[in-house]
């Protein structure tokens, strides 16, 4: 029998879905009606139970239960055993995952257990199951064509709008799962500072370059960002610095992201951070230097001074800000 | 007795900056210098640092690439590394991370059998294709554990290894039963340079080239015959719309004017 339909791969993090799993539901959704196969969803939690209604009413077809405590710190070995154990009993043809760090090294695990062809970082699913993916460092483009009969993908942050509850919930059906003794233990988690966003999920982002000349020079970006409710990020010159902690690197050696607002403050745009943020939707550069690729390839370009511009910027929206908030 | 470090590398283009061949719809990157990924020499950089932690250990450079991505071997041992392998053949074009990572997996059991392996070292992506699944890959087809995105090896003998991955929202700690695969980020270190002894050694580096055959697999497996995924075609992306200057006589007038079009855009 012909593989069949299609399945997106849920995975809990801290014991909640993170909206990427809504992106891949409507990407799910666009594909399956195009195809005309059914869409289903499995959710791979140590809270499973709790969290498949939620997405149940999204516009899915079905949903799979697969709940164990083993399934509560990302375990690749383990989490690609569940997922592959309903994507085989299923007979899926198309498995769809989110690219963070838990979604891309369960599509790999996945994909040699499925013997299926894989594509990370898709932007886009075209109509006839063909993707695009970077490729060259984001240079290029590539267009992917699947040779086997499952194919496995993981899906770039904020490339589809996220899946609203519908109404109508799909059935769900509980999947019994023995993870076994799996040989890799999951021994603690330290979380980050609390408040950050986190800039794959960020529909904002304000990120500071070489150009601050300063740890000190970050702290209006920070502010900037705390008005408008943007992660900060920041280009791999200010990280190398040491102004600013690695997570926050925007660019090839850091994180790709896709918000809908990009504001790169002092950075000159060196095509290594480009290729990680050339595909936002709207780019506001602020720089003194008016011919530097970052503020050619802005949709917005502002130059300036930042010890001026940004603390005006910042300002200007908290007075813009209170004055809605009066009119409303 | 120590440990026994794989590394594998890859040979990239220097500059990933290349245009697409209007005939064949593929990256021309012929002429093109070749170096090693730069991502790779965080891996060649830990597993020299590992030999410094665990006196008595060996490191080997491992690449799956035409004859001459011998010299990211090179590179790799003037780095450090004691040895290197080729896996090389008319049989490996065209291939993607599923049968490389198939090759990568049969060379690392051919070197196992040999002197028993420990830990396998990856970069992160690499900068040509940049799936970044090739090490989890791998050890998915050995049937190890694996952990990705690490940047700190905390704790590590012959059995275990404690590792700090770094995920979106903070650090997990894990445990790995070795032998295993690690996929590293570039926060794990700071690559050094090679050393002019180093460099002689690579000159002198005997290495070994293994085919298909040699790895105990057919052609039809590794390649673009084994591959699950093909690039048809590549192109430059779309370019982007020309864009607006905002013009005033000091910060307040040039910040009133783009929060004006923020607004506007429903951007904040």
């Amino acid at each position: 029998m012909a593989n069949k339909g299609i399945l997106v791969v849920a995975v809990s993090s801290r014991g909640v879905l993170p909206a990427a799993t809504y992106e891949l539901i409507t990407a799910g959704r666009r594909l399956a009606d195009a195809l005309k196969e059914p869409l289903a969803a499995v959710v791979l939690s140590e809270k499973a139970s709790v969290l498949a209604p939620d997405l149940s009413a999204r516009g899915v077809d079905k949903v799979f239960c697969v709940e164990s405590p083993a399934l509560a710190g990302f375990v690749a070995e383990t989490h690609a055993k569940a997922a592959a154990q309903v994507a085989l009993s299923g007979g899926y043809g198309r498995v769809l995952l989110a690219s963070n760090v838990a979604g891309r090294a369960l599509a790999a695990r996945l994909a040699v257990a499925l013997k299926a062809g894989l594509a990370t970082d898709v932007s886009e699913i075209l109509p006839d199951g063909k993707v695009l993916r970077p490729y060259y460092s984001g240079n290029l483009v590539a267009e992917v064509q699947f040779k086997t009969p499952v194919a496995v993908m993981t899906l770039a942050p904020m490339s589809y709008p996220r899946a609203e509850k519908t109404g109508a919930a799909a059935p769900i059906e509980t999947v019994a799962f023995d993870p076994g003794t799996a040989k890799t233990q999951f021994v603690s988690f330290t979380a980050e500072a609390a408040g950050e966003i986190d800039m794959g999920a960020a529909e904002r982002i304000v990120s500071g370059g070489r150009g601050l000349g300063s740890a000190e020079g970050f702290k209006p970006v920070f502010e900037l960002a705390h008005a408008i409710g943007a992660a900060v990020g920041a280009s791999r010159a200010a990280v190398d610095s040491g102004w600013i902690a690695y997570k926050h690197q925007v660019g090839l050696t850091g994180r790709a992201v896709r918000p809908k607002l990009y504001m790169a403050v002092g950075i000159s745009g060196q095509i290594q951070h480009l290729a990680g943020m050339s595909s936002a939707g709207t780019i506001v550069a602020i720089n003194t230097d008016k011919d530097c690729p970052m503020m050619q390839l802005a949709s917005v370009s502002v130059q300036g001074d930042y010890a001026e511009l940004i603390p005006a910027i910042t300002a200007e929206i908290k007075k813009r800000k209170g004055s809605a908030a009066v009119a409303a | 007795m120590g440990l026994h470090i794989v590394v594998c590398v890859k040979s990239t283009p220097s500059n990933s900056n290349v245009p697409v061949d209007a005939a064949t719809g593929q990256p021309k990157i012929a002429g093109v210098p070749a170096a090693i990924n730069p991502y790779d020499e965080y891996a060649v950089e830990e597993a020299v640092r590992l030999k410094e932690r665990a006196p008595g250990s060996t490191a080997t450079a491992l690449t799956v690439g035409a004859d001459a991505a011998a010299e990211v071997l090179r590179e790799a041992i003037a780095r450090g590394c004691d040895a290197g392998v080729l896996i090389s053949g008319a049989e490996f074009d065209g291939g993607d991370s599923l049968s490389t990572s198939l090759a990568l997996s049969a060379a690392i059991k051919k070197l196992h059998a040999e002197k028993p392996v420990h830990l396998v070292l990856f970069g992160k992506n690499t900068s040509d294709v940049g799936a970044g699944v090739v090490g989890a890959q791998t050890a998915a087809w050995l049937d190890w554990p694996d952990a990705t995105a690490v940047k700190k090896i905390e704790a590590i003998d012959e059995a275990s290894a404690t590792v700090h991955r770094a995920m979106e929202d903070g650090v997990d700690a894990l445990k790995l039963t070795l032998p295993a695969c690690v996929s590293t980020v570039k926060e794990i270190n700071e690559p050094r340079l090679p050393s002019l002894k180093g460099k002689m050694a690579a000159k002198k580096a005997v290495l070994p080239k293994w085919g298909a055959a040699e790895l105990g697999l057919t052609p039809a497996q590794v390649g673009a015959a084994g591959a699950g995924a093909v690039v048809i075609k590549a192109a430059t992306p779309p370019a982007r719309p020309a864009g607006t200057r905002v013009d005033g006589a000091d910060a307040a007038q040039k910040a009133a004017k783009l929060v004006d079009i923020l607004l506007e855009r429903k951007l904040i």
